[in-house]
Order: structure tokens, then sequence, then C-alpha cells
């Protein structure tokens, strides 16, 4: 299927331009497969309008999140004046999911991106230097992937203390080995290959051959795999907060929501279940995401 | 540039037409009398490792004791069966691994000691050719990026880069218009071999080192890429040494053939002795297992049986002796010395049945090629018709 989106976009292209003169780049290959993944394009949407949505959060015509109304506890959805009605406090939920995807979109983004950077860049140091190197860092990394992610991520913030930061240090400690994993496997396969060695041959040094021909080669798998960690960080960083580790009360967030909210599943069951549903539909999304960009970036070796 | 040049529309260039420069190479220093390349003693050891401790417990050797020298201007050709250490000797000449001991003289200078041959000029002096076209190119770089990428790290302006590797795309051969943005994927196995002919080249060495460069390809490819190679090799003076196990090839492209066993040279000459008069057993027996285009010139046995003893734990004294119908006892106590070199045109062998002193019983007076059983060799298609 992919590979007929690139001879069509290939034959386009020709057409327009015949004597195509131009270099096309890696990733311009990914984005026109992309352009005809309409499932992928679909999620991606559906994250852009989250991620929008969140951040236009303040200058949104809301309720103020953390106005509590005694007279108005756990209104159903579509009371007069509350779109999603109110939590157990009697505050607006619409509002409470809206700025709670804010701390949930952080807690799952910047874990994973700082993750990416420190795993990744000490896998692809370890797979290429190979020896000593290599085992120094990759036992240390066993050492924290002996643990349960979720276990491991409650021991450090236990251990910190609980506060969004403490919480968002944990998460990042927690993803560093795994992806520090695949990042070493992809860069060892890469490294054996003779167009590394090709490199050595023509007198590049290591940093020269680790940008041209390893990162290029590495960050296709470790991205996908990176990608689809945002929805388990997500879901981790909701599992800290419902255990009182992540974020604090009064702040909204989804999984301290989902926390609070679970005394009154008998009371008005819809309204406890939404911040699991945008839980649900952000994590799915990651995840469809995730799997359409693997398939976007499969060029073939 | 005529306009008018019409290309056929596999968009391969035709063969393109020969112009030979000058053999007065600026870059020359020795001149034609100092051989390009010298081999001296050259060992490579693989450590076995095993045990509880991560101990050395035995040694591959892979590469034992090589010397030979590289004249200008010339193609050597290096055969012998898989596994003799051919492609270890290759990635040894190139420097891409240290060799256990032994001594690399380019042009009068010292290669990968202190104070000899700068690294980065010794790979600009000479490439190598990668056997497996496949993994050989990045597949995540267009084919021109990775023809530039060398003079690139060499300095070499990108602009000027890609221009460079766009003539040379077209020396080997490919419309760098078409060619050029292309992804290896897309490439035959001719082409992409071709791409690494022409990632060689971007650097202008003056030594190339082809391992196994043809023999992943159609014979009619094959054919192709061999006379490109002659072609390039006229056009930019170079000097090839072109590893093979194809016994055809090597005589179609070599002036001189050096046969390897097991780590070791056997027998070095001029392509035409080695191809006409063998005199190392081994030798002989390789080239009577070349099959016969005569259907009625069947061959019943193996000209050599068994294959090559174990290179962790090679046999005392002559390595062939396992496998050799001249076997005496002074070949397993002594190992043989190969015989001095003394000129270009000289065939050295490593056998005691040519050394009149070594105590064979026929020493001196070895059997001649003819009187081997079997049929000869003369009425074998040997050339490579292009």
């Amino acid at each position: 299927m992919t590979d007929t989106n690139i001879s069509f976009a290939t034959a386009k292209g020709a057409a327009s331009e015949p004597q195509q003169d131009r270099v096309r780049s890696y990733w311009q290959l990914v984005r026109l497969r992309l352009r005809y993944d309409k499932v992928t394009l679909f999620f991606g949407m559906i994250i852009v309008a989250i991620v929008l949505i969140a951040l236009l959060a303040p200058i949104l015509p809301l309720r103020d999140p953390l106005e509590t109304s005694m007279i108005n506890r756990l209104k159903p959805i579509g009371h007069e004046g509350f779109i999603l009605g109110t939590d157990e406090l009697g505050r607006d939920m619409l509002s409470r999911i809206i700025w709670g995807g804010r701390s949930s979109l952080l807690m799952g983004l910047l874990p994973v991106a700082l993750a990416l950077l420190i795993g990744g860049g000490l896998g692809v140091i370890a797979g290429f230097m190979g020896g000593t190197v290599n085992m120094m860092i990759m036992r240390v990394m066993d050492v924290f992937y002996a643990f349960p992610s979720i276990l491991l991520a409650v021991a450090i913030s236990g251990a910190m203390g609980g506060g969004m930061l403490n919480g968002l240090i944990s998460l990042t400690v927690v993803f560093i080995p795994p992806l520090c994993r695949v990042a070493e496997t992809a860069t060892t396969q890469v490294r054996g290959l003779d167009f590394v060695e090709a490199a050595r041959a023509s007198g590049a040094g290591s940093a020269s051959i680790i940008g041209t021909h390893i990162l290029g080669n590495v960050l296709a798998p470790v991205f996908v795999y990176a990608s689809g960690m945002v929805s388990v960080s997500i879901l981790v960083a909701s599992g800290l907060s419902f255990l009182g580790l992540g974020v604090a009360p009064p702040t909204p967030d989804w999984g301290l929501m989902l926390s609070t909210l679970r005394q009154a599943i008998y009371v008005n069951p819809i309204v406890c279940a939404l911040p699991g549903i945008a839980i649900l539909i952000t994590s799915l999304s990651f995840n469809m995401l995730s799997d359409g960009l693997r398939q976007a970036m499969d060029v073939k070796m | 540039m005529n306009k008018t040049v019409k290309h056929p529309p596999n968009g391969l260039l035709s063969p393109p037409e020969i112009d030979v420069v000058s053999n007065k190479d600026p870059r020359d220093r020795g001149g034609p009398a100092q051989p390009l390349f010298i081999v001296k003693n050259l060992v490579k050891n693989f450590p076995v490792r095993g045990g509880i401790l991560n101990r050395t417990t035995a040694q591959v050797q892979a590469v034992s004791n090589v010397s030979f020298q590289v004249l200008k201007g010339e193609t050597l050709g290096v055969v012998g069966e898989s596994g003799c250490g051919k492609s270890t000797l290759a990635r040894l000449l190139m420097h891409l691994l240290d060799r256990t001991s032994g001594e690399l003289i380019f042009d009068g200078d010292s290669v990968g000691v202190h104070g000899g041959m700068p690294m980065r000029k010794f790979r600009e002096a000479a490439q190598m050719v990668f056997q497996d076209s496949y993994s050989s190119l990045n597949p995540r770089l267009p084919v021109e990026d990775s023809v530039s990428y060398g003079p690139k790290v060499h300095g070499m302006a990108g602009k000027a880069a890609r221009e460079l590797a766009r003539d040379i795309l077209k020396k080997v051969g490919l419309r760098p218009e078409i060619f050029g943005p292309r992804y290896p994927h897309e490439l035959s196995g001719g082409q992409k071999q071709r791409v690494n002919i022409a990632r060689a080249l971007a650097l202008s060495p003056r030594l190339v080192i082809l391992d196994e460069a043809v023999s992943a390809l159609d014979k009619s490819v094959e054919a192709q890429v061999l006379n490109l190679l002659r072609f390039l090799k006229r056009h930019y003076n170079l000097t090839y040494v072109f590893i093979s196990h194809d016994l055809n090839v090597v005589q179609y492209i070599s002036d001189r053939v050096l046969v390897m066993y097991l780590g070791e040279v056997v027998e070095l000459g001029p392509v035409d002795e080695i191809y006409n008069r063998p005199r190392h057993p081994y030798t002989r027996a390789l080239l009577r297992s070349r099959l016969s285009m005569d259907p009625d010139d069947r061959m019943d046995d193996a000209p050599i049986a068994g294959d090559p003893p174990n290179p962790i734990n090679p046999p005392s004294g002559c390595r062939f002796r396992t496998r050799c119908p001249y076997a005496e006892p002074i070949c397993a106590s002594t190992p043989p010395a190969i015989s001095q070199w003394t000129g270009p045109e000289s065939h050295t062998v490593a056998c005691h049945m040519y050394n009149p002193v070594d105590g064979h019983s026929l020493s001196g007076n070895p059997p001649a090629h003819d009187a081997m059983p079997d049929t000869d060799i003369q009425s074998r298609p040997t050339r490579v018709h292009a």
C-alpha cells in the first residue's frame, strides 16, 4: 500500500517537472507517504485538536475550573450551564477536562521527549562505541529495566515526594532505559553494515559517521517507539496522580480527577468516566499515530 | 559535450569513450620502480574468547605472514577459497582492521604507525569497493549524497562535491539527473555496484581495493562492470587489488595473481604464468576445479576434496599438506618458505618441491603441470567475453 503511494507521488512529481534534478530527502518521502494515510492523518488531527484546545484553555470562554459550588455537586451531563456536568465539589467538568489536559499532555510528552534525548543519545553512544562503554551503559540501564515501569515511577516519586516536577523526573527516568535499549539495538545493527565501514574508509570521523549515517537509520525506529510511549506516559502520569504522587489537588488533572470522582461512581457514573474517556482518546490517538509513523518511516533497506 | 548524444532508455550511458590520462601522475613520489603498496609480514589473529572470565582461549589466524608488493598501475588479483582470509586481507590493507603485526608501506610512506603517513591522507589515496552492494550503500541517502560524502569529509564544499559526484556518476555510466536523486533500493545490483565504484573514485584514489566487487552480479552485468573497471583504471590512472574467488574473472582483469590458502600466500606471479604453468599443488587443483565448457569433459572427482582446515588450529608445517597429493613428512615438520621475489616478472611459490635443498623426495624436480591427471588447461574458456 505504501509502495503505491510512493510511485504515485513520484509519477506526479515527474509529470510536473520532467527533468527533476532535486534530491528528495528522506523526511520529504515520509511526509509524502503520510499524506495518503487517512487513518493516521485523522488521529494526528485529533491530537492537534486536543493540544490546541489545551493550549487555548486560558482564552476559551470557560468557567473557572477551581470554582466550587455546593449546590451544583455531581450534576449530570447537559445540566443547565454545565455542558459536561459537575464534579463532587460542583466544579465545571468541561473546564476541568480542558485544563486537566494541559498537565496530562505535559506529563505525556515532556518525559518522553527528555528520555528520547538522554536515552536515545546514550543508546547511540553505547551501540557505536561497543565494548566496555556499551557494557557499562547497558548494565546500568538493565538495573532500571528490571522494575515494572509503574512501580519504578511510584518508587521514585514516592522517594522524592509528590508534585509535578518530581512526577516529570520520575517518568523521565522510567522511559530512559527502554529508549536507550531500542537505540542501542538499532545502532549496533547499523554499525556493522558495510556503508559505515565505507564511510570510515573515506576518512570520516566518528561524529560525522554518527550524524550522517547512523542517526538517519536509527532515528526512525526510536522515534516510532517513543511516540508509542507517549500514551504510556499519560497513563502512568494519571496513575501517579491517582495515587496522590503526581499533581496535587485542586489542580485539574485527568488522573487526579478520576481518583477523586471514583467515590461518586454510583451517583453519576458517566461524569466519573469523563476523565477516563479523555485519557483513552488521547492515548489511543498517540498509539495510532505511532503505528502510522512506523509504516511511513519504513524505507526498504 | 555533444548535445545530440542518445541515451539508451534505461538511463545507462553507452560505454564512455576511452581517453587515457597521461601516465605522469603528480602524486607519484617514488617513480615507477617504487611499488605503490608494499605489504610486509602482515599478520592478523582474531582472539576467540570463552570461559567464565572471557579470556582469550585461542587465536583464529586469519592472515598469517603475508608479504607482497602492488606495483604502480597494475591489477593484482587475489584468489583463494572462501574463508582463506581474502576479505580480512582487504580490510587490513585499508586499515579498517588493526593488524596484529606487519608493515604497510604506501609509495614509500609507512601506514598506520605513529609518524607515518597521516591516516586522512591514506584514506584519500586508497579506497575500497565492498562485496555486498546492498549493505554498502546507506539506505537513507540518495545516491548523489552517498558519492559526495567522501569529498565533503575531506573538506570540499557541498556544491563542488555534488558537481564532482555527478561527474563521476557519469563516468561509471549512470545518468546523474536520473540516478542522483534515487535511493539505493530503487537500483538494481549492477547499478548499485556502479554507485559503489563511483563512491570509491570520488576521493580520486590511486589504489582501489575491490573485494569481490563483481561476485554478486549476473554474468552479463559482471562483464559490463569488469569492462567499466578497466576503462576507469586507464582513465584515472588507478592501481587495483582485485580480490575474488572467481578464477575466470581474476584471469581476465589481472596482471599478476596472488593465490592464498588459509591465510598464507602460496603462489604469486604474472597471470599467464600462474594460469598456464601453475606450480603449487593447491593452485593446480584450484585451476583444475574450474568446469569445462566441453560437455564430454566431465569432472568425476573434485580435484581437491574436503574443506580447508580450521584456521584456529592450522596444520603444522605446510598448511596445504592435509589435502596435498604430494605431502611427505617434511611438509608436516617444516613450513615451506616462499621463494625469492626478484622482480615484476618473477613467479614465486611456497612449496618444498620447488626448493632443491628442502628434503622433499621431489625437491628440485617437481611434477610437471601437464603430468598431473585431468585435462589440459589451455582449452578452457578463460576469458570473459564482454
